[in-house]
């Protein structure tokens, strides 16, 4: 039973962009914990550990997120784990914004000027203490822009999870357009609530540049 | 645990992956080539006086840079069908990833032209080049020199990205994992193998590239 292309479709497509707004917030939260460890195994004075750091990050922007997302949903059964598509799109997800997280921040600490360590080195402080009062409020500020503007890429890119069977956004598009045989407007809808996701954050990752520059 | 990994067996597909291989670089070189032609226009329109056309030029980037790709393919290959547009997966995949490209292309280029000093376009022409001699001698190199890296780069994620174009059926690189999976019944092999081939490519084309900008741009300067 074919059937048209109506309202109900479109508020079927808004809700499935819950899920897509869901993994993407459970990517920046994994991810970002993640990212921190890489960032600051990045910056530490242990070559070793900077390796394995940098090892990490040219692996997962080696390679398409497409064949990570597969490597995990064939994989994770493979260690016994449960092979439902949202772990996998999780965890792989997750894994893919550490790397991208983890260089923001190591370039966030790194513009912060050497000198900012020796002023305080200078006043007495301890290396924590630097770290805390002086380095880190600065990095911070110079990181939430880009940082921001990657979370543009993260949500584009939960719509590879589809491919994997994850309902979320694109997969729910990919059902309505069976159902309703109208591929041309389902598709634009759901190019059209992605827009909107993705212009705002676009618009806010720049409205932040803008002022957290000025400051500087 | 008892599962027995057997990459042995995917032995006898190297010849689809090293098909697979081509074909990726050849949609990436000519997504890359028609992207960067889509850019140029992007970005002309992008720097000229006239209103529409930068307005043209936002919405055109914007519309393209904040949307997936997956869905940009989708509606290309199965949404304009229905407009009597029918079109092979192969081709679908080419302009979805030129059109796609084309916005990257054009905020790289822009780029590229704002970073040549104003005072240096302004240099050729007291010198009596023409507008278009100026940017051709003068601009041009300075804002090669200047995007490289960009481009560099870019190319590398197109070749990541073109892996997406398998979902439409679209023969590549990550299309033979479909395939090989299809005959061994060997998932996590399979893909694990694609998956490093593609990290393979990456670090030689990255190699390469830094080669071809020391020849270039380092090692001998001009003038």
């Amino acid at each position: 039973m074919i059937r048209e292309f109506a309202g109900a479709d479109i508020i079927y497509l808004i809700e499935a962009a819950r899920w897509t707004l869901l993994l993407a917030l459970t990517a920046t939260v994994g991810g970002g914990l993640l990212g921190i460890v890489v960032a600051v195994l990045r910056v530490i004075p242990f070559r070793p550990l900077s390796w394995l750091a940098i090892a990490w990050i040219n692996l997962i922007q080696g390679t398409p997120l497409l064949g990570q997302l597969f490597v995990f949903f064939f994989g994770l059964p493979l260690v016994g784990l449960s092979v439902d598509a949202w772990t996998a799109a999780a965890l792989s997800l997750s894994i893919y914004a550490s790397a991208f997280f983890g260089e923001i921040w190591r370039g966030s600490l790194q513009s912060v000027s050497q000198r900012q360590w020796e002023a305080g080195a200078a006043l007495g402080l301890t290396y924590a203490q630097r770290l805390g009062h002086v380095v880190l409020p600065q990095a911070i500020r110079i990181s939430i822009a880009p940082t921001v503007g990657f979370l543009v890429q993260l949500v584009k890119n939960t719509s590879l999870t589809a491919l994997i069977g994850f309902v979320e956004l694109t997969r729910a598009s990919q059902i309505i357009s069976g159902a309703t045989f109208a591929p041309l407007p389902v598709y634009l809808t759901a190019a059209v609530i992605y827009f909107v996701i993705c212009f705002s954050l676009s618009q806010l990752a720049h409205m932040l540049e803008r002022r957290l520059h000025v400051a500087r | 645990m008892s599962y027995n990994f057997k990459f042995d067996i995917l032995l006898r597909y190297v010849p689809e992956i090293v098909q697979g291989v081509l074909l990726t670089l050849q949609f990436s070189v000519i997504t890359m080539l028609c992207g960067l032609a889509i850019g140029l226009i992007v970005a002309m329109a992008s720097i000229s006086p006239l209103m529409p056309l930068r307005a043209f030029a936002r919405i055109y980037v914007e519309a393209l840079r904040n949307t997936p790709l997956l869905v940009q393919l989708f509606i290309v290959f199965f949404g304009l069908p229905s407009i009597g547009i029918r079109l092979g997966a192969n081709t679908a995949a080419l302009i979805a990833l030129s059109i796609n490209m084309g916005a990257y292309g054009a905020e790289i280029l822009r780029a590229g032209f704002e970073s040549v000093r104003q005072s240096q376009i302004e240099a050729g022409r007291s010198l009596g080049l023409t507008a278009g001699q100026t940017f051709r001698h003068v601009v041009l190199f300075q804002a090669v020199k200047t995007i490289y890296p960009a481009l560099a780069s870019q190319f590398v994620l197109i070749m990541l990205t073109t892996s997406v174009v398998s979902s439409i059926g679209a023969t590549e690189l990550f299309h033979q994992a479909a395939f090989i999976d299809s005959r061994t019944y060997r998932s996590f092999e399979t893909y694990t193998l694609i998956t490093i081939s593609y990290l393979v490519l990456t670090l030689g084309f990255r190699a390469f590239f830094a080669g071809v900008y020391w020849v270039v741009f380092v090692r001998r300067p001009r003038r």
